[in-house]
């Protein structure tokens, strides 16, 4: 049967055929077929474009910590900023805003983006309204930072609405939470779709009501793309500038309250990077590094957190 | 307990008998008939298997019995599910008290993402169990004869079991909450055959205490395991194309296995089918 093929002492080349119309060619590899030609350059290229798309990455990383790792020391944590002209002084009261003005953003964000995710995913029933809901949430997470900013200043910083106050803490808190609670319904959204359905049918089976469902079964099988989903947000609102410019304002005292403007290490960056002074451009890239210690910090955690649906 | 039919003849001759009662059930998903003209008196205390070819109908019937279709968008049903003589789909009937009369167990094993202990727990706990909830899941697990395979490991996630031992676990978990009926649908497809010979054999303990439906698609498994067997048979629909299941024929398991009123249930049964 297999006259067409002489036997072959092992390891030689095995030899060009054609079958079937095709030119069949030898299976050695060769270098100088066109295929593979196209195949290295195509290569090459991909690589460059990724060598060139990670290296602002790396630059900025590296940037920010020869410029502001040096400084970083303990009275840098825990004292105010200088007077113009002066020397030493700290961000403490920047490092204490920028929490303190996440922390309002998450109270608000969280609760009605987890709450916004769940009546997508569980309530509404694919009607009209959920999906203008959902095209609404994609809308927002495109809207630029600086209009939601100007959103805030004019529905509670112009109209004095807390107590008379102007720019405040709660302001810029408000404002970052309207920059978060698109990623936060979208991430509660998906990570609920994720829940097989077979565990919901498992829950009303033994005779649990919907909201036992979701509260006890639904909610803690999607914890942790959720939790990836709400660091993820913080992470991303606790380094935002624009909102908080015309919102929180600055301060160069320590915080006096929600109701009063306070400091925050993006807008102390802003300030302080184009003072012409030496001591406010050294404490602006120490903030810098703070903050992108803080930022890495998080999106560690939220890889963590999305690590453990895994475990 | 106020809407029980006088007119129902099973229901007036034997209403103690009757656990479940379908008078002339149709359910349909949005416009597509799905099963149609269904009548059947299923007693209390025996195993009674739905078997018939795949797109007849048996789970939707099955689930149209515990209310589990209220979940599936554009469901309808039209005639009546008597349980114990009320009709469960009356209006003012809550579907969550339903299911806990009426548990079920699904074709796909699907244990809860917590421990072996939470799982079955968790059912108790929200239906208002006040005994000892450890000697509750030691009887549920015995009962579900998984008791010896897992007393070593309560505390271990429930998603940590065999597919076979994970079944077992559901079946725990619906009888702990103290059903009087446990539908199953499917419930060993997903198995081996040592796994599928368990739960059977669980089934002929389970029956002294509850009134058990199981859909499947092994005839087999309908003789060893049932007392009354219902055949469910696809029909060309009369007036437009389109299929509809209906129920063929529903008789003791020995009789449809044996000798079988109908041609359609025969020729099933004996694997002449199509």
């Amino acid at each position: 049967m297999h006259t067409s093929l002489s036997p072959q002492a092992p390891g030689s080349r095995i030899p060009a055929a054609s079958a079937g119309g095709f030119q069949r060619g030898s299976l050695t590899f060769r270098p100088q077929l066109s295929r593979n030609r196209w195949n290295a350059v195509l290569t090459g290229l991909a690589g460059l474009a990724t060598t060139i798309a990670v290296l602002p990455l790396v630059l900025v990383l590296a940037y920010v910590l020869i410029k502001g790792g040096s400084l970083i020391s303990f009275s840098l944590l825990t004292q105010l900023p200088p007077a113009p002209g002066l020397e030493g002084g700290g961000i403490g009261n920047a490092i204490v805003g920028t929490l303190l003005v996440t922390a309002i953003a998450a109270l608000i964000a969280i609760p009605v983006g987890v709450g916004g995710g769940i009546y997508l995913a569980e309530y509404s029933s694919g009607g009209s309204f959920a999906s203008f809901v959902r095209f609404g949430t994609n809308v927002l997470a495109g809207v630029p930072s600086i209009i939601c900013g100007v959103f805030v200043y004019g529905l509670i910083v112009s109209t004095r609405i807390f107590f008379g106050q102007s720019y405040s803490a709660m302001a810029g808190g408000i404002a970052l939470a309207v920059l978060m609670i698109p990623t936060v319904i979208k991430t509660t959204d998906e990570g609920l779709k994720l829940v097989p359905q077979e565990l919901r049918l498992g829950a009303l089976g033994v005779g649990a009501s919907k909201m036992v469902t979701i509260t006890h079964i639904t909610l803690p099988a999607a914890f942790s793309p959720i939790a990836t989903g709400i660091v993820l947000g913080i992470a991303r609102a606790a380094g935002e500038t624009a909102p908080l410019i015309f919102t929180a304002l600055f301060s160069p005292f320590w915080p006096e309250g929600v109701f009063n403007p306070i400091a925050t290490m993006s807008v102390l960056i802003y300030n302080f990077a184009i003072m012409p002074y030496q001591a406010q451009i050294s404490l602006a890239w120490a903030a810098s590094f703070v903050l992108v210690l803080m930022i890495l910090a998080a999106n560690l955690l939220a890889r963590w957190l999305s690590q453990l649906a895994r475990a | 307990m106020t809407s029980s039919s006088p007119t129902t003849s099973a229901s007036s001759s034997s209403q103690s008998d009757i656990c479940l009662s379908l008078e002339n059930v149709g359910i349909s998903y949005g416009t597509n008939e799905a099963v149609r003209n269904v009548f059947m008196d299923i007693p209390k205390g025996q195993v009674t298997a739905f078997i018939g070819p795949s797109g007849c109908g048996k789970s939707t019937v099955l689930r149209a019995l515990n209310r589990m279709n209220d979940l599936i968008e554009g469901c309808t049903l039209k005639g009546r599910v008597l349980f114990h003589g009320q009709d469960l789909y009356a209006r003012d009937v809550d579907a969550v008290e339903v299911r806990r009369r009426i548990g079920m167990v699904f074709q796909k094993p699907n244990p809860f993402p917590k421990s072996i202990y939470e799982n079955i727990a968790f059912g108790a706990r929200i239906n208002g169990y006040k005994g000892d909830m450890d000697e509750l899941v030691e009887r549920s697990l015995r009962k579900a004869a998984i008791w010896d395979e897992t007393k070593d490991k309560l505390k271990q996630s429930g998603c940590a079991l065999s597919g076979g031992q994970q079944q077992r676990l559901c079946i725990a978990r619906t009888v702990a909450i103290e059903p009087e009926v446990i539908l199953m649908d499917e419930p060993c497809s997903a198995l081996d055959p040592i796994s599928t010979l368990k739960i059977e054999e669980m089934i002929h303990e389970l029956k002294k205490s509850y009134t058990i439906v199981i859909v499947t698609h092994n005839m087999q498994q309908a003789v060893r395991v049932s007392d009354m067997t219902g055949f469910f048979n696809v029909q060309a629909k009369a007036d437009i194309d389109g299929k509809v299941g209906c129920l063929e024929e529903f008789a003791p398991t020995e009789q449809i296995f044996n000798a079988p009123s109908q041609q359609a249930t025969q020729d099933y049964v004996s694997g002449r089918f199509g």
